[in-house]
């Protein structure tokens, strides 16, 4: 048992004391962490707007134009794998110029995320009692103040679980940009892998991560979905 | 509901991790349990073995590579070819066994070899004595060295050049880790690690890195087929290629090596080598 116990502290040493290697892992997190909060504000600022104008269109018949390019947004983007949209972002659109990978990142992570947190917001939207849009004209309000005082507020309280899964999967999905050479939490393991040839420590320790952040976004989530339900009484 | 969940999670992990750790005293109880019952099992695995695989059926010789590195390893026409895979279907002929290529990222054959999931590691791979550490290599087959490519009107003229610039490397090679050493530990410059050279080496051409630094005949290859790139003639580091082999494997080792000694005095490693670095 002691000399298992060596072992495992010996092999911890090697791969994240000796060298600093932990720096590695740390500086990865960051990044992680940095993509995934900007791509999920710049995700849900797409995703609102575009649900918006598809659930006017819908509702009204209004804003052809711009409900046409919203599907067309739509379709590619969720029709094609965030890996190519992540490599062709960096290489191809921004193949002539100098940018910060890390911007490239959180473009291509909010554009994608934009797209499902848009129709998560639809699905939302379309949710809410079709006699509540009634309800409030019959009051008095316009389009506009029934969609802000009615509807959204309810809308938003549908929108927020598979909001929280979108979260999630963002969060698991940043971990291909390695691939654009941007050292996040798992490239941060892989390249401790490739120095120590121990693929056990720095991947556990990576998983072990990713699965607290996870817990910790579940827990948030359901704390805010507890205090969410303090109206519906 | 949730907390179950929760704690049932948690009882998983413990369990996972607690299994993977207690690997190491399982394996000696075993080792023990093995020695005791001593030949009975022994013979009885042969027989086994026997059985599994007859000795008039080919045993294969599973090579571990990372097919992106021209003129030793790439793909063409829907298969690997290059040095390396000449090399070991060589050896491999020489064994009598019949050669399989197994592509994979370049950090991954090291653990391929190691866990038997392939045989051999040929990728152009340089002795190190870290990679010593976790694997054995057979005698060298081929020298190479690392140098430098840059953009024709690049102001970096020599190594010492390379200071406060961005420097592109294929993650994991020994490129990598000369600049982590030199340059990065002591912050001196910039690195970008990339899965590819060929992704390294379009990030130079689009201005994304100030230099990249690689094996010198694949890089020899990525400046003959992308204009405005420039290697330097300053080497960078010399170094060794040698196959890759697991340390438990001392019998492959013995054989490979007796393998390339024939191959080196038959001239047949020189006539490949040539074959591929001539012809660029």
């Amino acid at each position: 048992m002691a000399e298992w116990w060596a072992d495992i502290v010996g092999r911890f040493i090697h791969n994240f004391i000796a060298e600093d290697r932990w720096r590695y892992m740390l500086d990865g997190l960051g990044v992680t962490l940095l993509v995934t909060v900007c791509a999920v504000v710049l995700g849900t600022a797409i995703g609102f707007v575009v649900s918006i104008i598809r659930s006017t269109h819908d509702k009204t018949g209004r804003m052809k134009i711009a409900n046409a390019i919203c599907k067309v947004y739509l379709t590619v983007i969720r029709g094609t794998p965030i890996m190519l949209q992540l490599l062709i972002i960096y290489f191809v659109i921004f193949g002539a110029v100098t940018i910060d990978k890390r911007i490239v990142a959180i473009i291509a992570f909010g554009v994608n995320s934009g797209a499902y947190v848009a129709e998560i917001f639809r699905a939302g939207i379309m949710s809410v009692d079709k006699g509540q849009f009634e309800a409030g004209r019959s009051l008095g309000f316009n389009y506009t103040q029934t969609m802000t005082n009615i509807i959204m507020p309810q809308a938003f309280k549908n929108s927020v679980p598979p909001l929280a899964n979108e979260l999630i999967v963002l969060l698991k999905e940043t971990a291909i940009v390695g691939y654009i050479a941007l050292q996040d939490l798992t490239k941060g393991a892989d390249i401790i892998r490739g120095r120590t040839f121990d693929p056990f420590m720095p991947l556990i320790a990576a998983a072990i991560i990713y699965l607290i952040i996870v817990m910790i976004m579940s827990k948030g989530v359901s704390i805010l979905e507890r205090r969410l339900r303090r109206s519906d009484h | 509901m949730k907390k179950v969940l929760l704690v049932l999670l948690a009882v998983v992990m413990v369990f996972a991790l607690f299994a993977a750790c207690a690997k190491n005293v399982v394996e000696d109880a075993i080792a023990d349990v093995v020695e005791e019952v001593g030949n009975a099992v022994e013979e009885a695995g042969d027989a086994i073995e026997e059985a599994i695989e007859p000795d008039e059926e080919v045993m294969t010789l599973v090579m571990a590579t990372n097919a992106e590195f021209p003129p030793y390893e790439y793909h063409e026409g829907g298969e690997i070819v290059g040095i390396d895979a000449e090399i070991a279907a060589a050896i491999a002929e020489k064994l009598g066994m019949e050669l399989v290529i197994e592509d994979m990222a370049f950090d991954s054959i090291i653990a391929a070899v190691q866990s038997g999931k392939a045989d051999i590691g040929l990728a152009g791979m340089t002795v190190t004595e870290d990679r010593l550490k976790s694997i054995n290599f057979s005698d060298s087959y081929a020298t190479g060295k690392q140098v430098i490519i840059v953009s024709e009107d690049s102001d970096i003229m020599s190594a010492d050049d390379l200071e406060g610039k961005t420097i592109g490397v294929q993650g994991s090679t020994t490129g990598d880790l000369y600049i982590t050493w030199d340059y990065i530990d002591d912050g001196l410059a910039e690195i970008e690690r990339y899965n590819k050279g060929v992704d390294a080496v379009l990030a130079l051409m689009q201005g994304k890195v100030d230099a990249v630094v690689i094996d010198n005949e694949p890089a020899k290859v990525f400046v003959s087929q992308n204009e405005g790139l420039v290697i330097l003639e300053t080497e960078y580091v010399i170094e060794e290629y040698a196959a890759a082999i697991a340390k438990d494997n001392e019998d492959l080792l013995e054989k490979v090596n007796a393998a390339l000694t024939d191959l080196k005095e038959s001239g047949k490693l020189q006539e490949i080598i040539d074959k591929y670095i001539s012809a660029e």
